[in-house]
C-alpha cells in the first residue's frame, strides 16, 4: 500500500503576486482571468505557478500540482475562459464567503487547451504532475446553461468539454484530482445518477493517469456512490473532516476503488494538524473499513486550500508532508 | 424590551412637525471623506510624518463631520457613520481578547479579507465602542444608535481554532457583546443595532441567534432599543422565527431587490417594529423622493405607522459620499411626505396592511 501526500489544489497567490496582480489587474469583475492575459499578467502567474510549485517540493508532497493560480472562479475557471461563455453576475461560491462570476453557456463546448497549457507551464518545472480540474457535474452546477437546452444534454456537452481538456494534458501528469463537491452539497436527482457515472467515465476514460474522483463538505448519498463505484476511476475521495462516520459508513456498507483519498487535513480552517492528528485519521479510516489493502492511499487536504492565508496553507503543506511520513512508519512496523 | 411605540417616542424631535412619526434612522457605515483615507495611509506608512494625535484628530473631525452630515440630512437617529471603524469582524477581532490575524483570505476576484483566527478563548479586554459611543453622543444633538457586529457573523466570518462547534463560539461572543452593550447603556446609549449579514447565508441557524439574542439583553434595561439588522438572504427561512427574538425592531433590506419578499412578513402577525431598507445601499443612482415614498408605503403592508422606521438597506459605505448624502436627505424627505399624507388622511394605513385586506 502506498501512502501519497497530495492537495486539491486552488492555492492562495503568494504575497508577492498577490500585491502585483491586484495592480495590474483591478480589483473589479473587468480584469479578472478571460483567457487572454497580458504579458505582464502572464508573467506574474508564471511566478505565482514557480512558487506554488517550490513550496510542495519544501513540504515533501508526494504529488505536486499547478497551484491553479489563474482560477480567478474556482472550479468555474475553465467554462469562464471558454469562447461560448460569457460570465455573468458574480455569485455566491457554495456555503462560504466566496464569490465568482457565473458562467452563462451561450455556445458548443468546443476544445479550448487553457488548462493544458498551464500544466505544460507547470511540467517545465515538475514531472510528475497532478492535474485538477472540475467533475463535470459541478460544472454543470456552478453555471448556467443558455445552449444546450436540458441538463441532460448540458451535462453530456460539459463532460465531452472536459474529456475533451484531460485528452490534451502533457503526459507529465500522471495523476488527475477530480473535484466534485456538488455531488454531496447539491445531489442529482436519482434518475440522472446513471449519466451522471457516465459523465464521470467519459473524463476517466480521455486520459492515461491515475483518476480520483474527490467530493467533499459532507458524504455521498448511498445509491450515488454506488454508482459511482461502477465508475473506472481509480480512487473516490472521502471528507473525513466533516463527515467521517458517514464515509466510512459508506465504504463499509458498499466497499469502494482500488484506491482512496481521504481528505484528511482542513482546507478551511488555520488551525494546523499536527503530524500525528494526520496519521492517527488514517489509520483510524484503515482500521474502520474492511478493505485492508489499499493500492495508494491519498493523504489529502479535504477542500481546495485558497480559504487560508498564505502561511497557514504552507503550514498545512508541511503537516500533511510529515502527517503521512508518520502513517508510512506506522504501517512499516 | 421596550414596546415598540414607547420605545419609539423618544427619538420624536420637540419640533417634529406631524403627528405621525416614522423613525428615520441608518444602518451605520458611511463613505469616508477622501482626506481621512489620505491621513490614515501617511499615518500607517510614516508615524513620524503623521503622529499618534495627529491621527486621532483627524478621526475626531471625521466623526464629527459626518455625525453633522447625518443631522443636516435630517434623520432621527444618528451615527458617526463608523469613521473609526475599517471593517465590521476586524474592528471587533481587534479588540476581543482570543483572536489573532494571520494574513489575507481571498473573497472573490482581488478582493481580500484579513479574516482572523481565533486561538484561544474569546475574552473582555477592554470597552469597544464607548469611545465611538461617547464622542459622537458628544456632538450629536439628536440621540444616537450604536451598530455592533453580531456574534453570529463574528464567529461564522472567522477561523475557530478552538470550539468545538461553530455554536459554542457564537454564544461566548454573545456573552462578551452582552457585557459591551451593559457598558453602552452605562455610558448613555438607548438605541443597538446587531449586524447579522452571516444569518442570510445559513438561515437554518435563526435557533442559535436567537439563543444568541437573549444572552445579548440579558440584564439590559427595557428603554435600551434593540434592533437586529439582517441583509441579502432568503428571508423566508428566518420568518416568522424572528417574531420570539428579544428585540424592538428588526432592519431589514428590501430595496435592492425591489420588494419581491415583503409578503413574507405581511402575515398580520410581524411583532417588532420593521425598520425597513427603502433606498439601495449597492447604487449611487438617488432614487427620486416620490419612488422613496413609494418604498416607505411597502412598509405600511407589514406594519402600521407607529411600528415602522425607516433605513437605508445596508450600510452606504460603499457609495460616493455625494449620492449617499442625496439618498438619507431624499429618504427624511420622502418620510415626511408620508407622515402629512397620514395625518391628513390622504393615505389609510389600515388599508394598506396586506393581513387586514378582505
Amino acid at each position: 500500500m502506498e501512502h501519497a501526500a497530495t492537495t486539491a489544489g486552488l492555492y492562495p497567490l503568494p504575497d508577492a503576486q498577490r500585491e502585483r496582480l491586484a495592480d495590474l489587474k483591478g480589483r473589479g469583475k473587468g480584469g479578472l482571468v478571460d483567457g487572454d492575459e497580458s504579458a505582464d499578467v502572464t508573467a506574474a502567474y508564471d511566478a505565482a505557478r514557480e512558487r506554488l510549485v517550490a513550496v510542495q517540493r519544501e513540504a515533501g508532497l508526494d504529488r505536486v500540482v499547478e497551484g491553479q493560480a489563474r482560477w480567478d472562479d474556482m472550479l468555474a475557471h475553465p467554462l469562464c475562459v471558454h469562447e461560448n461563455v460569457r460570465t455573468g453576475d458574480v455569485v455566491r461560491y457554495y456555503d462560504n464567503n466566496n464569490f465568482y462570476r457565473e458562467p452563462v453557456v451561450t455556445g458548443p463546448l468546443t476544445e479550448d487547451g487553457d488548462l493544458a497549457a498551464d500544466l505544460s507551464a507547470a511540467a517545465r518545472l515538475t514531472d510528475p504532475l497532478q492535474a485538477v480540474v472540475p467533475g463535470p457535474y459541478t460544472l454543470c452546477d456552478l453555471a448556467r446553461d443558455d445552449h444546450y437546452g436540458s441538463f441532460e444534454s448540458f451535462l453530456d456537452g460539459v463532460a465531452d468539454f472536459l474529456a475533451g481538456e484531460v485528452a490534451a494534458f502533457p503526459d507529465a501528469v500522471e495523476t488527475v484530482f477530480v473535484l466534485d463537491p456538488s455531488l454531496v452539497t447539491d445531489p442529482p436527482d436519482d434518475d440522472v445518477h446513471e449519466r451522471v457515472r457516465d459523465a464521470v467515465d467519459a473524463v476517466n476514460d480521455a486520459v492515461d493517469a491515475d483518476v480520483v474522483l474527490h467530493t467533499y463538505w459532507g458524504a455521498l448519498g448511498e445509491r450515488l456512490h454506488a454508482y459511482l463505484l461502477d465508475t473506472g476511476v481509480d480512487a473516490l475521495g472521502y471528507d473525513l473532516v466533516n463527515a467521517h462516520e458517514e464515509c466510512v459508513y459508506l465504504v463499509q456498507e458498499y466497499g469502494t476503488a482500488d484506491s482512496v483519498a481521504l481528505g484528511v487535513v482542513d482546507g478551511q480552517n488555520t488551525r494546523i494538524e499536527s503530524p500525528g492528528t494526520v496519521a492517527d485519521r488514517l489509520s483510524w479510516f484503515r482500521e474502520n473499513v474492511p478493505v485492508s489493502d489499499f493500492e495508494t492511499v491519498y493523504a489529502t487536504p479535504n477542500t481546495e486550500l485558497f480559504y487560508l492565508p498564505v502561511n497557514a496553507f504552507g503550514d498545512k503543506l508541511d503537516a500533511l508532508a510529515a502527517g503521512v511520513e508518520a502513517a508510512r512508519a506506522e504501517v512499516a512496523e | 424590551m421596550s414596546d415598540g411605540v414607547a420605545g419609539r417616542e423618544r427619538f420624536r424631535p420637540a419640533d417634529h412637525p406631524h403627528d405621525h412619526f416614522l423613525l428615520t434612522t441608518v444602518v451605520g457605515s458611511y463613505p469616508k471623506p477622501a482626506w481621512l483615507t489620505d491621513v490614515r495611509e501617511r499615518h500607517e506608512a510614516d508615524g513620524d510624518a503623521v503622529g499618534d494625535d495627529e491621527w486621532q484628530e483627524a478621526i475626531d473631525d471625521a466623526s464629527r463631520l459626518i455625525t453633522d452630515e447625518h443631522e443636516r440630512a435630517g434623520l432621527d437617529a444618528v451615527c458617526d457613520g463608523e469613521m473609526r471603524r475599517e471593517e465590521m469582524v476586524e474592528f471587533f477581532a481587534r479588540r476581543i481578547g482570543g483572536y489573532e490575524f494571520k494574513g489575507p483570505v481571498k473573497v472573490w476576484g482581488h478582493n481580500y479579507f484579513d479574516k482572523p483566527s481565533v486561538v484561544s478563548e474569546v475574552t473582555y479586554e477592554e470597552p469597544w465602542l464607548r469611545e465611538e459611543y461617547e464622542f459622537t453622543a458628544g456632538v450629536a444633538d439628536r440621540p444616537v444608535k450604536v451598530p455592533i457586529t453580531g456574534p453570529y457573523t463574528l464567529a461564522t466570518w472567522s477561523f475557530d481554532e478552538v470550539y468545538d462547534d461553530d455554536a459554542a463560539l457564537t454564544y461566548a461572543l454573545a456573552d462578551l457583546i452582552n457585557e459591551e452593550v451593559s457598558r453602552l447603556v452605562e455610558a448613555g446609549a438607548r438605541y443597538v443595532q446587531l449586524d447579522e449579514p452571516a444569518l442570510a447565508t445559513a438561515p437554518e441557524d435563526h435557533a442559535v441567534v436567537g439563543e444568541c439574542l437573549e444572552r445579548i439583553v440579558d440584564g439590559i434595561p427595557d428603554d435600551v432599543r434593540v434592533c437586529l439588522h439582517v441583509c441579502y438572504g432568503d428571508y423566508g427561512e428566518i420568518y416568522p422565527a424572528i417574531n420570539d427574538y428579544p428585540i424592538d425592531e428588526f432592519d431589514v433590506e428590501l430595496a435592492n431587490g425591489d420588494y419581491e419578499q415583503i409578503d413574507v412578513f405581511a402575515d398580520g402577525d410581524f411583532a417588532p417594529d420593521l425598520a425597513l431598507g427603502v433606498v439601495d445601499a449597492h447604487t449611487p443612482t438617488v432614487e427620486p423622493v416620490a419612488e422613496i415614498e413609494a418604498n416607505i408605503r411597502e412598509g405600511l403592508t407589514v406594519v402600521p405607522p407607529e411600528k415602522l422606521t425607516v433605513s437605508p438597506d445596508c450600510g452606504l459605505k460603499i457609495l460616493p459620499r455625494e449620492a449617499a448624502y442625496a439618498k438619507l436627505e431624499n429618504m427624511v424627505r420622502a418620510a415626511r411626505n408620508v407622515e402629512a399624507d397620514l395625518d391628513s388622511g390622504e393615505l389609510d394605513a389600515a388599508a394598506l396592511r396586506t393581513s387586514d385586506r378582505p
